[in-house]
Protein backbone atom coordinates (compact mmCIF):
# COMPACT_ATOMS: atom_id res chain seq x y z
CA UNK A 1 0.00 0.00 0.00
CA UNK A 2 1.47 3.50 -1.16
CA UNK A 3 1.96 5.71 1.71
CA UNK A 4 0.23 8.51 0.26
CA UNK A 5 -2.36 7.78 -2.68
CA UNK A 6 -4.14 10.47 -4.77
CA UNK A 7 -7.00 10.15 -6.89
CA UNK A 8 -8.29 12.14 -9.65
CA UNK A 9 -8.05 15.31 -7.54
CA UNK A 10 -9.90 18.34 -9.03
CA UNK A 11 -10.67 21.64 -7.95
CA UNK A 12 -12.19 24.62 -9.69
CA UNK A 13 -11.65 28.81 -8.27
CA UNK A 14 -14.57 29.88 -10.27
CA UNK A 15 -14.13 29.13 -13.06
CA UNK A 16 -10.44 28.18 -13.57
CA UNK A 17 -9.97 24.54 -12.86
CA UNK A 18 -6.70 25.09 -10.79
CA UNK A 19 -6.15 21.32 -10.69
CA UNK A 20 -8.23 19.04 -12.86
CA UNK A 21 -7.77 15.06 -12.48
CA UNK A 22 -4.60 14.39 -10.80
CA UNK A 23 -3.85 11.42 -9.65
CA UNK A 24 -0.53 9.63 -8.55
CA UNK A 25 0.75 7.85 -4.99
CA UNK A 26 3.78 8.28 -2.84
CA UNK A 27 5.44 5.01 -1.65
CA UNK A 28 6.71 4.68 1.43
CA UNK A 29 10.47 5.87 1.98
CA UNK A 30 10.62 7.65 -1.66
CA UNK A 31 11.47 11.30 -2.48
CA UNK A 32 8.58 12.42 -5.03
CA UNK A 33 8.78 15.85 -6.92
CA UNK A 34 5.79 17.62 -8.55
CA UNK A 35 6.92 19.85 -11.61
CA UNK A 36 5.63 22.30 -13.89
CA UNK A 37 5.57 26.02 -14.82
CA UNK A 38 3.99 28.62 -12.63
CA UNK A 39 0.80 28.24 -12.12
CA UNK A 40 0.60 24.89 -13.06
CA UNK A 41 -1.47 23.95 -9.85
CA UNK A 42 1.68 22.62 -7.83
CA UNK A 43 0.78 24.55 -4.75
CA UNK A 44 -3.00 24.03 -5.10
CA UNK A 45 -1.92 20.20 -4.62
CA UNK A 46 -0.10 20.87 -2.07
CA UNK A 47 -2.61 22.92 -0.25
CA UNK A 48 -5.31 20.28 -1.17
CA UNK A 49 -3.16 17.49 -0.10
CA UNK A 50 -2.42 19.69 3.64
CA UNK A 51 -6.25 20.48 3.74
CA UNK A 52 -6.20 23.83 3.29
CA UNK A 53 -8.28 23.67 0.35
CA UNK A 54 -11.08 21.37 0.03
CA UNK A 55 -11.35 19.50 -3.35
CA UNK A 56 -14.33 19.51 -5.83
CA UNK A 57 -13.90 16.20 -6.63
CA UNK A 58 -10.99 12.85 -5.75
CA UNK A 59 -9.80 11.15 -2.76
CA UNK A 60 -6.35 11.56 -0.81
CA UNK A 61 -5.73 8.76 0.86
CA UNK A 62 -2.66 8.40 3.70
CA UNK A 63 -1.67 5.14 4.85
CA UNK A 64 -4.83 3.97 3.49
CA UNK A 65 -7.62 6.30 5.31
CA UNK A 66 -9.53 8.88 3.46
CA UNK A 67 -8.44 12.35 4.69
CA UNK A 68 -10.55 14.56 3.09
CA UNK A 69 -12.76 14.83 5.48
CA UNK A 70 -10.30 16.17 8.18
CA UNK A 71 -9.36 19.71 9.03
CA UNK A 72 -6.20 21.33 8.87
CA UNK A 73 -5.32 21.01 12.15
CA UNK A 74 -6.07 17.26 12.03
CA UNK A 75 -3.24 16.33 9.73
CA UNK A 76 -0.32 17.02 11.95
CA UNK A 77 -0.89 14.24 14.48
CA UNK A 78 -1.34 11.95 11.86
CA UNK A 79 1.82 12.41 10.80
CA UNK A 80 1.65 14.72 7.49
CA UNK A 81 4.09 18.39 8.45
CA UNK A 82 4.43 20.79 5.51
CA UNK A 83 6.32 24.30 4.73
CA UNK A 84 5.55 27.00 2.88
CA UNK A 85 6.67 28.48 -0.41
CA UNK A 86 6.52 31.88 1.29
CA UNK A 87 8.02 31.10 4.79
CA UNK A 88 5.56 31.16 7.52
CA UNK A 89 7.22 30.82 10.67
CA UNK A 90 6.00 32.35 14.49
CA UNK A 91 8.00 35.44 13.84
CA UNK A 92 8.06 36.98 17.41
CA UNK A 93 9.79 33.69 18.76
CA UNK A 94 12.68 32.35 18.56
CA UNK A 95 14.08 29.16 16.78
CA UNK A 96 13.77 26.82 19.62
CA UNK A 97 10.06 28.33 20.40
CA UNK A 98 9.29 27.69 16.58
CA UNK A 99 10.83 24.38 16.85
CA UNK A 100 9.42 23.29 20.05
CA UNK A 101 5.96 24.42 18.87
CA UNK A 102 6.60 21.38 16.27
CA UNK A 103 6.07 19.12 19.23
CA UNK A 104 2.37 20.80 20.30
CA UNK A 105 0.48 17.71 18.74
CA UNK A 106 2.99 15.25 21.09
CA UNK A 107 2.31 17.02 24.03
CA UNK A 108 0.26 15.04 26.74
CA UNK A 109 -0.70 17.03 29.67
CA UNK A 110 -3.36 18.39 30.70
CA UNK A 111 -3.66 22.46 31.49
CA UNK A 112 -3.70 22.12 35.20
CA UNK A 113 -0.54 19.70 35.34
CA UNK A 114 0.97 22.35 33.16
CA UNK A 115 0.18 24.95 35.63
CA UNK A 116 1.12 23.01 38.70
CA UNK A 117 4.90 22.53 36.44
CA UNK A 118 4.31 18.59 37.94
CA UNK A 119 6.98 16.16 37.70
CA UNK A 120 5.33 14.40 34.25
CA UNK A 121 5.41 17.65 32.92
CA UNK A 122 8.96 18.13 33.15
CA UNK A 123 9.92 14.59 32.06
CA UNK A 124 7.45 15.45 28.94
CA UNK A 125 9.32 18.53 28.38
CA UNK A 126 13.06 17.30 28.59
CA UNK A 127 11.44 14.27 26.19
CA UNK A 128 10.29 17.77 23.36
CA UNK A 129 13.35 19.51 24.26
CA UNK A 130 15.87 16.65 23.06
CA UNK A 131 13.89 15.83 19.85
CA UNK A 132 14.09 19.37 19.39
CA UNK A 133 18.09 19.48 19.79
CA UNK A 134 18.14 16.77 17.59
CA UNK A 135 16.50 18.84 14.47
CA UNK A 136 18.78 21.66 15.52
CA UNK A 137 22.02 19.42 15.41
CA UNK A 138 21.47 17.71 12.46
CA UNK A 139 20.21 20.95 10.54
CA UNK A 140 23.50 22.96 12.32
CA UNK A 141 21.25 25.58 13.54
CA UNK A 142 23.04 25.68 17.14
CA UNK A 143 24.58 29.17 16.13
CA UNK A 144 21.05 30.63 16.13
CA UNK A 145 18.88 28.69 19.00
CA UNK A 146 17.76 31.44 20.64
CA UNK A 147 17.93 34.68 17.69
CA UNK A 148 14.61 36.00 17.04
CA UNK A 149 13.10 34.70 13.75
CA UNK A 150 11.82 38.65 12.37
CA UNK A 151 16.23 39.49 12.24
CA UNK A 152 17.08 36.01 10.84
CA UNK A 153 18.15 36.23 6.90
CA UNK A 154 16.16 34.28 4.01
CA UNK A 155 18.05 31.08 4.22
CA UNK A 156 18.14 30.86 8.09
CA UNK A 157 14.24 30.91 8.45
CA UNK A 158 13.70 28.47 4.95
CA UNK A 159 15.75 26.26 7.09
CA UNK A 160 14.01 27.11 10.63
CA UNK A 161 10.46 25.61 8.58
CA UNK A 162 11.97 22.35 7.57
CA UNK A 163 13.17 22.44 11.05
CA UNK A 164 10.07 23.02 12.50
CA UNK A 165 8.18 20.73 10.02
CA UNK A 166 10.82 17.55 11.16
CA UNK A 167 10.10 18.62 14.79
CA UNK A 168 6.84 17.08 14.43
CA UNK A 169 8.00 13.63 14.17
CA UNK A 170 6.10 13.92 10.59
CA UNK A 171 5.99 9.93 8.57
CA UNK A 172 5.55 12.52 5.24
CA UNK A 173 6.79 15.60 4.82
CA UNK A 174 5.74 17.94 2.64
CA UNK A 175 7.94 20.55 1.15
CA UNK A 176 6.82 23.51 -1.02
CA UNK A 177 10.09 25.32 -2.97
CA UNK A 178 12.68 24.13 -0.52
CA UNK A 179 15.58 25.56 -2.49
CA UNK A 180 13.20 28.95 -4.35
CA UNK A 181 15.92 31.94 -2.99
CA UNK A 182 18.52 29.67 -2.00
CA UNK A 183 22.05 30.61 -3.07
CA UNK A 184 24.29 27.99 -4.70
CA UNK A 185 25.72 26.43 -1.54
CA UNK A 186 22.24 26.61 0.53
CA UNK A 187 20.66 24.69 -1.99
CA UNK A 188 23.59 21.91 -1.98
CA UNK A 189 23.04 22.23 1.69
CA UNK A 190 18.82 21.22 1.38
CA UNK A 191 19.87 19.07 -1.05
CA UNK A 192 22.04 16.83 1.35
CA UNK A 193 19.43 17.08 4.02
CA UNK A 194 16.63 15.62 1.54
CA UNK A 195 19.06 12.76 1.25
CA UNK A 196 19.52 11.77 4.96
CA UNK A 197 16.54 12.76 5.83
CA UNK A 198 15.10 9.63 3.41
CA UNK A 199 17.76 7.30 3.96
CA UNK A 200 18.81 7.84 7.96
CA UNK A 201 15.23 9.17 8.85
CA UNK A 202 13.28 6.87 6.80
CA UNK A 203 11.00 9.68 5.60
CA UNK A 204 8.45 9.83 2.58
CA UNK A 205 8.96 13.10 0.94
CA UNK A 206 6.83 15.10 -1.72
CA UNK A 207 8.16 18.25 -3.17
CA UNK A 208 7.53 20.93 -5.39
CA UNK A 209 10.51 22.66 -6.80
CA UNK A 210 11.16 24.19 -9.79
CA UNK A 211 15.32 24.15 -9.09
CA UNK A 212 15.70 20.75 -11.37
CA UNK A 213 19.28 20.40 -10.57
CA UNK A 214 17.73 19.61 -7.09
CA UNK A 215 14.78 17.16 -8.33
CA UNK A 216 17.23 15.42 -10.59
CA UNK A 217 19.50 14.63 -7.64
CA UNK A 218 17.52 13.81 -4.55
CA UNK A 219 13.96 12.77 -6.36
CA UNK A 220 13.14 8.25 -6.56
CA UNK A 221 9.95 9.64 -9.16
CA UNK A 222 8.71 13.02 -10.76
CA UNK A 223 5.16 14.18 -12.24
CA UNK A 224 5.07 17.17 -14.25
CA UNK A 225 1.49 19.07 -14.33
CA UNK A 226 0.42 21.91 -16.19
CA UNK A 227 -2.45 23.81 -16.60
CA UNK A 228 -3.61 21.45 -13.46
CA UNK A 229 -3.30 18.30 -15.57
CA UNK A 230 -1.10 15.36 -15.22
CA UNK A 231 1.64 15.65 -17.90
CA UNK A 232 4.39 13.07 -17.47
CA UNK A 233 5.53 10.68 -14.76
CA UNK A 234 8.62 8.93 -13.94
CA UNK A 235 12.49 9.04 -12.95
CA UNK A 236 13.86 12.47 -13.60
CA UNK A 237 15.49 11.38 -16.66
CA UNK A 238 12.01 10.41 -18.24
CA UNK A 239 10.08 13.16 -17.53
CA UNK A 240 12.54 16.03 -18.20
CA UNK A 241 12.99 14.27 -21.42
CA UNK A 242 9.34 13.71 -21.92
CA UNK A 243 8.32 15.80 -25.43
CA UNK A 244 5.09 17.24 -23.34
CA UNK A 245 7.22 18.07 -20.75
CA UNK A 246 9.48 20.18 -22.96
CA UNK A 247 6.50 21.56 -25.29
CA UNK A 248 5.14 23.01 -21.83
CA UNK A 249 8.20 24.62 -20.53
CA UNK A 250 9.48 25.97 -23.88
CA UNK A 251 6.47 25.50 -26.32
CA UNK A 252 5.82 23.28 -29.61
CA UNK A 253 9.01 24.81 -31.35
CA UNK A 254 11.42 23.11 -29.39
CA UNK A 255 9.99 19.91 -29.29
CA UNK A 256 10.80 19.83 -32.86
CA UNK A 257 14.34 21.04 -32.49
CA UNK A 258 14.72 18.47 -29.42
CA UNK A 259 13.56 15.73 -31.50
CA UNK A 260 15.42 16.73 -34.57
CA UNK B 1 0.75 60.14 53.80
CA UNK B 2 -1.75 61.82 52.29
CA UNK B 3 0.00 61.30 48.73
CA UNK B 4 0.40 57.76 49.54
CA UNK B 5 -3.19 57.77 49.97
CA UNK B 6 -3.88 59.02 46.79
CA UNK B 7 -1.20 56.93 44.81
CA UNK B 8 -3.64 53.83 46.12
CA UNK B 9 -6.51 55.08 44.61
CA UNK B 10 -5.28 55.48 41.64
CA UNK B 11 -3.38 52.48 41.13
CA UNK B 12 -6.54 50.63 42.33
CA UNK B 13 -8.20 52.71 39.44
CA UNK B 14 -5.86 51.76 37.36
CA UNK B 15 -6.66 48.05 37.94
CA UNK B 16 -9.89 47.97 36.38
CA UNK B 17 -8.64 50.27 33.41
CA UNK B 18 -5.72 47.36 33.32
CA UNK B 19 -7.98 44.78 33.47
CA UNK B 20 -10.38 46.19 30.90
CA UNK B 21 -7.23 46.88 28.82
CA UNK B 22 -5.53 43.27 29.08
CA UNK B 23 -8.78 42.39 27.08
CA UNK B 24 -8.18 44.45 24.32
CA UNK B 25 -5.09 42.93 24.10
CA UNK B 26 -6.13 39.48 24.53
CA UNK B 27 -8.42 39.83 21.57
CA UNK B 28 -5.71 42.02 19.64
CA UNK B 29 -3.63 39.07 20.17
CA UNK B 30 -6.29 36.43 18.50
CA UNK B 31 -8.25 38.12 16.03
CA UNK B 32 -5.90 40.92 15.06
CA UNK B 33 -8.86 43.82 15.35
CA UNK B 34 -9.70 46.00 18.65
CA UNK B 35 -12.99 45.00 20.08
CA UNK B 36 -14.59 47.98 20.84
CA UNK B 37 -17.48 46.42 22.54
CA UNK B 38 -14.72 45.42 25.78
CA UNK B 39 -16.08 47.85 27.88
CA UNK B 40 -19.29 46.95 27.08
CA UNK B 41 -18.79 43.60 28.23
CA UNK B 42 -17.69 44.80 31.63
CA UNK B 43 -20.62 46.90 31.73
CA UNK B 44 -22.61 43.46 31.10
CA UNK B 45 -20.28 40.85 33.39
CA UNK B 46 -21.40 43.40 35.81
CA UNK B 47 -25.11 43.53 35.49
CA UNK B 48 -25.26 39.57 35.02
CA UNK B 49 -23.15 39.68 38.39
CA UNK B 50 -25.88 42.25 40.07
CA UNK B 51 -28.45 39.76 38.18
CA UNK B 52 -27.07 37.02 39.68
CA UNK B 53 -26.00 38.28 43.67
CA UNK B 54 -28.12 41.12 44.42
CA UNK B 55 -30.60 40.53 46.99
CA UNK B 56 -34.18 41.70 45.20
CA UNK B 57 -32.68 39.48 42.36
CA UNK B 58 -31.89 36.24 42.47
CA UNK B 59 -30.37 36.51 45.82
CA UNK B 60 -27.20 33.60 45.22
CA UNK B 61 -23.66 33.93 47.70
CA UNK B 62 -21.11 36.53 46.36
CA UNK B 63 -18.57 34.35 45.21
CA UNK B 64 -20.73 31.64 43.48
CA UNK B 65 -22.42 34.10 41.45
CA UNK B 66 -19.55 36.06 40.26
CA UNK B 67 -18.13 32.41 39.00
CA UNK B 68 -21.10 31.83 37.58
CA UNK B 69 -21.24 35.30 36.25
CA UNK B 70 -17.99 34.47 34.46
CA UNK B 71 -19.14 31.36 32.99
CA UNK B 72 -22.50 33.32 31.52
CA UNK B 73 -19.94 35.69 30.02
CA UNK B 74 -17.40 33.31 28.78
CA UNK B 75 -19.99 31.92 26.35
CA UNK B 76 -21.37 35.19 25.59
CA UNK B 77 -17.99 36.10 24.37
CA UNK B 78 -17.11 32.63 22.64
CA UNK B 79 -20.50 32.99 21.24
CA UNK B 80 -19.90 36.54 19.80
CA UNK B 81 -16.70 35.22 18.16
CA UNK B 82 -18.11 32.22 16.83
CA UNK B 83 -21.15 34.09 15.69
CA UNK B 84 -19.95 37.28 14.64
CA UNK B 85 -16.65 37.82 14.71
CA UNK B 86 -15.78 35.03 12.57
CA UNK B 87 -18.16 36.37 9.85
CA UNK B 88 -15.61 39.16 9.04
CA UNK B 89 -12.45 36.78 9.24
CA UNK B 90 -10.47 37.65 6.46
CA UNK B 91 -11.69 41.20 5.79
CA UNK B 92 -10.46 44.18 6.16
CA UNK B 93 -9.74 45.27 9.83
CA UNK B 94 -11.99 47.75 9.22
CA UNK B 95 -15.06 45.99 9.45
CA UNK B 96 -13.98 44.50 12.84
CA UNK B 97 -14.38 47.52 14.67
CA UNK B 98 -17.70 48.62 12.99
CA UNK B 99 -19.02 45.37 14.18
CA UNK B 100 -17.67 45.61 17.55
CA UNK B 101 -18.34 49.38 17.66
CA UNK B 102 -22.45 48.25 17.17
CA UNK B 103 -22.27 45.16 19.37
CA UNK B 104 -21.01 47.48 21.83
CA UNK B 105 -24.51 49.55 21.17
CA UNK B 106 -26.46 46.21 21.10
CA UNK B 107 -25.18 45.31 24.66
CA UNK B 108 -26.00 48.61 26.01
CA UNK B 109 -29.30 48.41 24.74
CA UNK B 110 -29.93 44.81 26.21
CA UNK B 111 -28.88 45.59 29.39
CA UNK B 112 -30.60 48.76 29.71
CA UNK B 113 -34.19 46.77 28.74
CA UNK B 114 -33.02 44.04 31.22
CA UNK B 115 -32.15 45.84 34.32
CA UNK B 116 -33.36 49.59 33.28
CA UNK B 117 -31.26 52.98 32.45
CA UNK B 118 -31.01 53.84 36.69
CA UNK B 119 -28.13 53.56 38.41
CA UNK B 120 -28.11 50.25 40.29
CA UNK B 121 -25.93 48.92 43.33
CA UNK B 122 -24.35 45.60 43.37
CA UNK B 123 -24.57 43.94 47.03
CA UNK B 124 -20.89 42.95 47.86
CA UNK B 125 -19.15 42.08 50.94
CA UNK B 126 -16.93 44.72 50.67
CA UNK B 127 -18.69 47.49 50.61
CA UNK B 128 -18.47 50.03 53.40
CA UNK B 129 -14.92 47.95 55.07
CA UNK B 130 -11.97 50.08 55.47
CA UNK B 131 -8.80 48.61 56.21
CA UNK B 132 -6.62 50.52 58.31
CA UNK B 133 -2.61 50.07 56.83
CA UNK B 134 -0.82 52.65 58.92
CA UNK B 135 -1.75 56.08 61.18
CA UNK B 136 -3.41 57.58 58.81
CA UNK B 137 -3.45 55.65 56.07
CA UNK B 138 -6.57 53.73 55.12
CA UNK B 139 -7.93 51.65 52.43
CA UNK B 140 -11.18 50.39 51.38
CA UNK B 141 -12.23 46.53 51.24
CA UNK B 142 -12.70 47.49 47.38
CA UNK B 143 -9.94 48.97 46.37
CA UNK B 144 -7.44 46.26 48.33
CA UNK B 145 -9.69 43.38 46.55
CA UNK B 146 -9.18 45.13 43.26
CA UNK B 147 -5.44 45.50 43.73
CA UNK B 148 -5.00 41.33 44.70
CA UNK B 149 -7.57 40.12 42.51
CA UNK B 150 -5.82 42.21 39.45
CA UNK B 151 -2.05 41.11 40.67
CA UNK B 152 -3.52 37.58 41.14
CA UNK B 153 -5.43 37.63 37.93
CA UNK B 154 -2.60 39.15 35.80
CA UNK B 155 -0.23 35.83 37.17
CA UNK B 156 -2.33 33.07 36.36
CA UNK B 157 -3.03 34.62 32.94
CA UNK B 158 0.82 34.96 32.39
CA UNK B 159 1.31 31.42 33.52
CA UNK B 160 -1.51 30.28 31.54
CA UNK B 161 0.25 31.83 28.73
CA UNK B 162 3.84 30.55 29.45
CA UNK B 163 3.46 27.18 30.80
CA UNK B 164 0.22 25.61 28.79
CA UNK B 165 -0.29 23.79 25.53
CA UNK B 166 -3.27 25.84 25.52
CA UNK B 167 -1.66 29.23 26.38
CA UNK B 168 0.65 28.38 23.73
CA UNK B 169 -1.18 27.66 20.84
CA UNK B 170 -2.85 30.87 21.61
CA UNK B 171 0.29 32.34 21.26
CA UNK B 172 1.49 30.87 18.43
CA UNK B 173 -1.85 31.16 16.41
CA UNK B 174 -1.69 35.08 17.41
CA UNK B 175 1.73 35.35 15.21
CA UNK B 176 0.76 33.10 12.53
CA UNK B 177 -2.25 31.13 11.83
CA UNK B 178 -1.33 29.43 8.81
CA UNK B 179 1.80 28.02 10.34
CA UNK B 180 -0.69 27.13 13.33
CA UNK B 181 -2.91 25.11 12.06
CA UNK B 182 0.19 22.52 10.54
CA UNK B 183 1.72 22.56 14.01
CA UNK B 184 -2.01 20.45 15.17
CA UNK B 185 -4.12 24.19 16.56
CA UNK B 186 -7.62 24.52 15.84
CA UNK B 187 -7.19 28.09 14.97
CA UNK B 188 -10.81 29.34 15.00
CA UNK B 189 -11.60 27.32 18.15
CA UNK B 190 -8.40 28.98 20.11
CA UNK B 191 -9.71 31.98 18.92
CA UNK B 192 -13.25 31.69 20.17
CA UNK B 193 -11.74 30.55 23.78
CA UNK B 194 -9.95 33.73 23.54
CA UNK B 195 -12.97 35.68 23.54
CA UNK B 196 -14.36 33.77 26.09
CA UNK B 197 -11.22 34.54 28.34
CA UNK B 198 -11.51 37.82 27.67
CA UNK B 199 -15.80 37.78 28.50
CA UNK B 200 -14.29 36.06 31.88
CA UNK B 201 -11.68 38.79 32.47
CA UNK B 202 -14.09 41.66 31.63
CA UNK B 203 -16.61 40.18 34.06
CA UNK B 204 -13.71 40.13 36.82
CA UNK B 205 -13.16 44.04 36.19
CA UNK B 206 -17.03 44.62 35.82
CA UNK B 207 -18.00 43.28 39.37
CA UNK B 208 -14.27 45.19 41.16
CA UNK B 209 -15.95 48.46 38.94
CA UNK B 210 -19.29 48.06 40.64
CA UNK B 211 -17.95 46.89 44.04
CA UNK B 212 -17.00 50.71 43.99
CA UNK B 213 -20.02 52.85 42.82
CA UNK B 214 -23.17 52.25 41.32
CA UNK B 215 -23.61 50.76 37.40
CA UNK B 216 -25.64 51.69 34.69
CA UNK B 217 -25.79 50.64 31.12
CA UNK B 218 -23.36 53.19 29.83
CA UNK B 219 -20.34 52.69 32.24
CA UNK B 220 -18.64 50.93 29.45
CA UNK B 221 -17.38 54.09 27.94
CA UNK B 222 -14.37 53.26 30.35
CA UNK B 223 -13.64 51.11 27.69
CA UNK B 224 -12.08 54.46 26.12
CA UNK B 225 -9.88 55.07 29.03
CA UNK B 226 -8.60 51.62 29.07
CA UNK B 227 -8.05 51.77 25.36
CA UNK B 228 -5.62 54.83 26.01
CA UNK B 229 -4.27 52.37 28.73
CA UNK B 230 -4.09 49.67 26.02
CA UNK B 231 -2.05 51.80 23.98
CA UNK B 232 0.00 53.76 26.20
CA UNK B 233 1.44 50.21 27.58
CA UNK B 234 2.13 48.76 23.83
CA UNK B 235 -0.93 46.71 22.34
CA UNK B 236 -0.29 43.18 22.08
CA UNK B 237 1.72 42.93 25.59
CA UNK B 238 -0.20 41.61 28.74
CA UNK B 239 1.58 43.19 31.52
CA UNK B 240 2.32 46.18 29.61
CA UNK B 241 -1.72 46.56 29.61
CA UNK B 242 -2.11 46.21 33.12
CA UNK B 243 1.17 48.78 33.06
CA UNK B 244 -0.60 51.41 30.96
CA UNK B 245 -3.63 51.00 33.36
CA UNK B 246 -2.05 51.78 36.63
CA UNK B 247 -0.07 54.47 34.76
CA UNK B 248 -3.56 56.22 33.57
CA UNK B 249 -5.08 55.47 37.39
CA UNK B 250 -1.67 57.44 38.88
CA UNK B 251 -1.80 60.24 36.31
CA UNK B 252 -5.85 60.55 36.55
CA UNK B 253 -5.32 60.91 40.45
CA UNK B 254 -2.74 63.35 40.68
CA UNK B 255 -3.83 65.18 38.18
CA UNK B 256 -6.79 65.75 39.72
CA UNK B 257 -5.65 66.58 42.92
CA UNK B 258 -3.05 69.33 42.32
CA UNK B 259 -3.97 69.89 38.54
CA UNK B 260 -6.74 72.86 37.58
CA UNK B 261 -10.08 71.43 37.43
CA UNK B 262 -10.86 69.08 34.19
CA UNK B 263 -7.63 68.39 33.36
CA UNK B 264 -7.58 64.44 35.24
CA UNK B 265 -10.16 63.78 32.27
CA UNK B 266 -8.20 64.80 29.56
CA UNK B 267 -4.85 63.67 31.01
CA UNK B 268 -4.61 59.50 30.13
CA UNK B 269 -5.87 61.14 26.17
CA UNK B 270 -2.77 63.48 26.35
CA UNK B 271 -0.88 60.86 28.23
CA UNK B 272 -1.74 58.67 24.88
CA UNK B 273 -0.84 61.04 22.27
CA UNK B 274 2.44 61.63 23.86
CA UNK B 275 3.58 58.19 24.05
CA UNK B 276 2.06 57.99 20.22
CA UNK B 277 4.38 60.46 19.18
CA UNK B 278 7.74 59.59 20.75
CA UNK B 279 7.20 56.02 21.55
CA UNK B 280 4.80 54.82 18.47
CA UNK B 281 4.96 51.37 19.38
CA UNK B 282 4.03 51.68 22.95
CA UNK B 283 6.17 52.19 26.45
CA UNK B 284 6.37 47.75 26.34
CA UNK B 285 6.53 47.43 22.59
CA UNK B 286 7.04 43.73 21.31
CA UNK B 287 6.74 44.47 18.51
CA UNK B 288 10.24 46.40 17.03
CA UNK B 289 10.34 48.47 14.11
CA UNK B 290 11.77 45.64 11.04
CA UNK B 291 15.80 46.01 10.53
CA UNK B 292 16.43 46.25 6.70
Amino acid sequence: MALLEVRDLAIAFGGLKAVDGVSFSVEKGEVFAIIGPNGAGKSTIFNLISRFYDPSAGSIRFEGREITGLAAHEIAPLGIARTFQNIELFDHSTVLQNLLMGRHAHRRTSWIEDLLFLPRVRREERLHRRRVEEVIEFLELEAHRNKLIAGLPYGVRKVVEIGRALATGPKLLLLDEPASGLSVEETQDVAFWIEDMQKDMGLTILMVEHDMNLVARVSNRVLAVANGRPLAMGTPAEVQGHPAVIEAYLGTAAVSKVSA
Amino acid sequence: MELVQLLLGGIANGCIYGLIALGFVLIYKASEGVNFAQGDMMMLGAFVTLGFVNADRMDLPFLPGVALACLVMGCVGYGIDRFLVRGVFGQPQFAMVILTIALGFALRFVAGTIWGYSPLVLETPLAGVNLELAAGLAVSAADAATIVTTVVLTVLLWAFFARTRLGLAIQAASQNQLAAYYMGIPVKFVNSLVWALSGIVATVAGVLYAAKGAIDPNIGLLGIKAFAAAVIGGFGSLPGALAGGVIVGLIEATAQRYGPSGISQMAPYALMLLVLVFWPGGLFAQIRAKKV
